[in-house]
């Protein structure tokens, strides 16, 4: 039979190699998304994706693709103009950020904007996620807390909630991250 | 002696025969069965526009009254088939106009329609009742007005999710003061207003109408003598349903509602404001089908909905409904058969609500004929799966998309894999699936193995190599679509398996490792296939090692198609390469 290549780029052969005995998957998760991402090097947005969740250190489960991909999820292209049109005309007035929680699968939207101060927004919080922050103190943050409540500012930083006057709070947010207190610890001490 | 049934007889028999499947089998018996038969059918369906010619249908079928025609594959509602690409209804009615006027009936879904073919239709089908676009593209108000001054018998006028050139609302003007047959209209998809009085006065003089769709432009305050005028009506698409009205106004408009004693089918509800959900509770016992799919309001409104609604069959919902709503779906509507849960999520790129593979869990264990479901859902488990399998044998459509590609079960982190094995050996008559995740070969070796009924199915970034392509098209034998993006499977599998493609209607594959090599080797194997390489950004010289972007593959009669743009190539585009050059396996 005429061989007839496959493309260039493909990095790993063993995927299109047709064999015999059971496929195995002995590689692993993580091998397979490069082997994929080999093969449509230029157009796939996950190579993207996995510096993303190594520079900013979420787990997996918490962090979505950000590149747009073509047609992804598959919904018409009428429904997304709907959505999209309800989604900006709600959104004219509040402040909504994402607030993702280390371990938890989903990620939630809340507006800055309902709140007063920031016990009320740690209310919110707790009962949204369904843990308990200890009391902030100036000096070490949150100690001994499970969970600490933490924000990326204007400038890409990740801050201590808390740490700042509310209203500063309110215009600088990004978005919110509950993290583990474990992982929190070079935030909010020594300022 | 002669034994042959008069087909006068055969006629009559034929004339309680109403599937096209019997009547292909009837076909197939005799020449004088095949002769009687397409004399004497009415309702001719095209699954591809493409697979067969508009004069050989109407040479075939002479008396034929309704017409439904399929043209881009079900990819191209995802934007992954470029424009321009085809699927024109043009030569149809070119043709049927000619042989065929006395049609009444055209249903068409994913066609390219212009205003032309509107005035076309207008002008050519003296008796014209019903016009049905779903997912049609091309054509503007103007068109519209063609129809409605012109076809003067008009039953049904329906326009489902088409992208359509919006002038402004004088089309629904021109329907004139005779017209009285109306029993369906759907405009939704519409954005300009239309005249109120119009709309008013045509209601008047349509006693049949039992269907109305309103579009968004249509307000809330509008729709209260609307349906005082239509209290017959059986479905009900609403308009925009968030004006702020006085007392005296929501009171007539609940008094409305429950005037609507026949209503089954209810959706539009955009914009729905909490307040306004009430008003709605009158209608919710008697209905069977409840689109709330536009609907952006909280899991405890959609709730107090849900609860009133026990005979709900079919149920079109955002993820907004939460597992806690689908817990209240499972307990209250027993008699659910089709589930749709859309993601509401800004951008379409994450969801922010708390709905996981719980929600679908529970109304597989509740709700005893559940056979139709789509699942958008950020992540999945396999054990979530194995339960709505166990729970639901009786599913005859699986669709769950999990929206973050390449998702592993998020308790485990293992591949997918052993939830989609339990849905495909579970339910024996699965006929159409969609897989997402993370998926090896080895799921679809099991969907291979027990997908025997599987007549459709969706993939998209999944697979390891060419063994899953390999799998399916050995191992399920009723299949008839198949779709494929984002999977790195290359051309051993696609050219070992050619005979099986002209078992299928259609073989799709994007962003895949098919290599133009084996395009051409397919083609030359296989002539009664049309295999089309769609390529926006072709190289300037194709080595057959290059990957091609897209590639559809279908059977046909028809040969290749004359409307072929630059950027879809086949073999016929490069005739010196011819059927017999090449060394073929």
């Amino acid at each position: 039979m005429e061989n007839v290549g496959v493309c260039d780029e493909f990095v790993n052969l063993k995927a299109t190699e047709l064999r015999l005995g059971l496929p195995g998957t002995e590689d692993g998760g993580e091998e397979e998304r490069q082997k994929v991402s080999c093969c449509k090097s230029n157009k796939r947005a996950f190579p993207e994706t996995e510096k993303d969740i190594e520079s900013t250190g979420k787990t997996e489960t918490a962090s979505p693709p950000k590149a747009q991909i073509v047609g992804w999820p598959p919904v018409r292209s009428y429904r997304k103009n709907n959505i999209q049109t309800k989604k900006n005309e709600s959104e004219g007035q509040g402040m909504y950020v994402k607030v993702s929680m280390d371990g938890a699968p989903y990620l939630r939207k809340i507006d800055l904007t309902v709140y007063k101060q920031y016990p009320e927004l740690m209310k919110l919080l707790e009962n949204m996620f369904k843990f308990s922050v200890g009391k902030y103190c100036e000096r070490e943050g949150y100690k001994d807390s499970e969970f600490v409540p933490t924000y990326e500012d204007k400038d890409g930083d990740w801050m201590l909630v808390g740490d700042v006057p509310w209203e500063m709070f309110v215009s600088s947010c990004k978005r919110l991250r509950i993290m583990k207190g474990s992982e929190a610890k070079g935030l909010g001490c020594g300022v | 002696m002669d034994l042959r049934l008069p087909s006068k007889v055969l006629e009559h028999i034929l004339s309680f025969v109403d599937s096209n499947e019997d009547r292909n089998s009837v076909s197939l018996v005799c020449k004088s069965w095949f002769e009687t038969e397409r004399r004497t059918r009415k309702r001719v369906i095209v699954r591809n526009c493409y697979a067969v010619t508009p004069a050989a249908v109407a040479r075939r079928f002479p008396e034929m009254k309704s017409l439904t025609l399929k043209g881009k594959p079900h990819f191209a509602d995802y934007n992954l088939v470029p424009d321009g690409w085809g699927g024109y209804v043009w030569p149809w009615i070119e043709a049927m106009a000619a042989k065929c006027p006395s049609l009444e009936e055209l249903r068409l879904k994913r066609m390219v329609v212009t205003d032309e073919c509107l005035e076309k239709i207008a002008a050519s089908f003296k008796d014209f009742k019903v016009l049905v676009l779903t997912s049609c593209e091309g054509f503007s108000t103007d068109g519209l007005a063609a129809i409605a001054v012109a076809c003067r018998n008009l039953r049904e006028l329906e326009l489902r999710e088409c992208i359509v050139e919006d002038i402004g609302g004088d089309w629904l003007s021109y329907f004139p003061e005779t017209l009285t047959s109306l029993v369906s209209l759907d405009f939704s998809c519409l954005d300009s207003e239309v005249k109120l009085s119009d709309l008013e006065r045509l209601l008047s003089r349509s006693p049949n109408l039992k269907s109305l769709k309103l579009n968004r432009a249509v307000s809330l305050d509008a729709l209260g003598s609307l349906l005082r005028l239509a209290p017959q009506l059986v479905e009900l698409g609403t308009g925009s349903f968030s004006d702020k009205l006085d007392q005296e106004a929501v009171a007539k408009l609940s008094q409305a509602f429950s005037e609507l004693k026949e209503l089954k089918s209810l959706s539009g509800l955009w914009d729905v404001l909490p307040e306004y959900i009430p008003l709605l509770y009158s209608v919710c016992p008697g209905l069977t089908s409840l689109n709330l799919s536009y609907a952006t309001v909280q899991m405890s409104d959609l709730v107090e909905l849900i609860t009133r609604c026990s005979n709900l069959q079919k149920l079109w919902v955002m993820d907004l409904i939460e597992d806690k709503g689908l817990e209240v779906v499972a307990s209250s509507c027993k008699e659910l058969r089709e589930l749709r849960v859309f993601p509401s999520g800004a951008g379409l790129d994450e969801t922010n609500v708390a709905m996981t593979e719980q929600g679908l869990v529970y109304v597989s264990e509740a709700c005893p004929n559940l056979e139709s479901v789509l699942y958008f859902c950020v992540q999945f488990t396999n054990t979530a799966m194995v339960t709505i399998a166990r729970n639901r044998p009786n599913l005859k459509c699986f669709r769950l998309c999990v929206m973050e590609p390449f998702a592993p079960d998020h308790k485990t982190q293992k591949p997918l894999d052993e939830g989609f094995k339990a849905i495909v050996e579970r339910c024996k008559d699965l006929q159409r699936l969609s897989v997402s995740g993370l998926l090896t070969d080895k799921a679809f070796e099991y969907i291979g193995t027990h997908g025997k009924k599987l007549r459709m199915l969706s993939i998209a970034f999944a697979g390891d190599s060419d063994l899953m392509l390999h799998h399916l098209l050995s191992g399920c034998e009723s299949l008839n679509k198949l779709e494929i993006r984002d999977c790195p499977f290359g051309d051993t599998a696609l050219l070992e398996n050619a005979a099986k493609l002209k078992t299928m209607r259609s073989l799709w594959m994007s962003s895949c490792c098919v290599s133009f090599g084996a395009c051409k080797l397919l083609s030359q194997k296989m002539p009664k296939l049309n295999v089309e390489v769609i390529d926006e950004h072709p190289l300037e010289t194709r080595p057959d090692s290059s990957p091609v972007e897209r590639i559809y593959i279908y059977r046909t009669l028809a040969g290749p198609r004359l409307d072929m743009p630059e950027f879809v190539w086949t073999i016929h585009k490069n005739p010196e390469i011819g059927v017999s050059h090449l060394a073929i396996k």
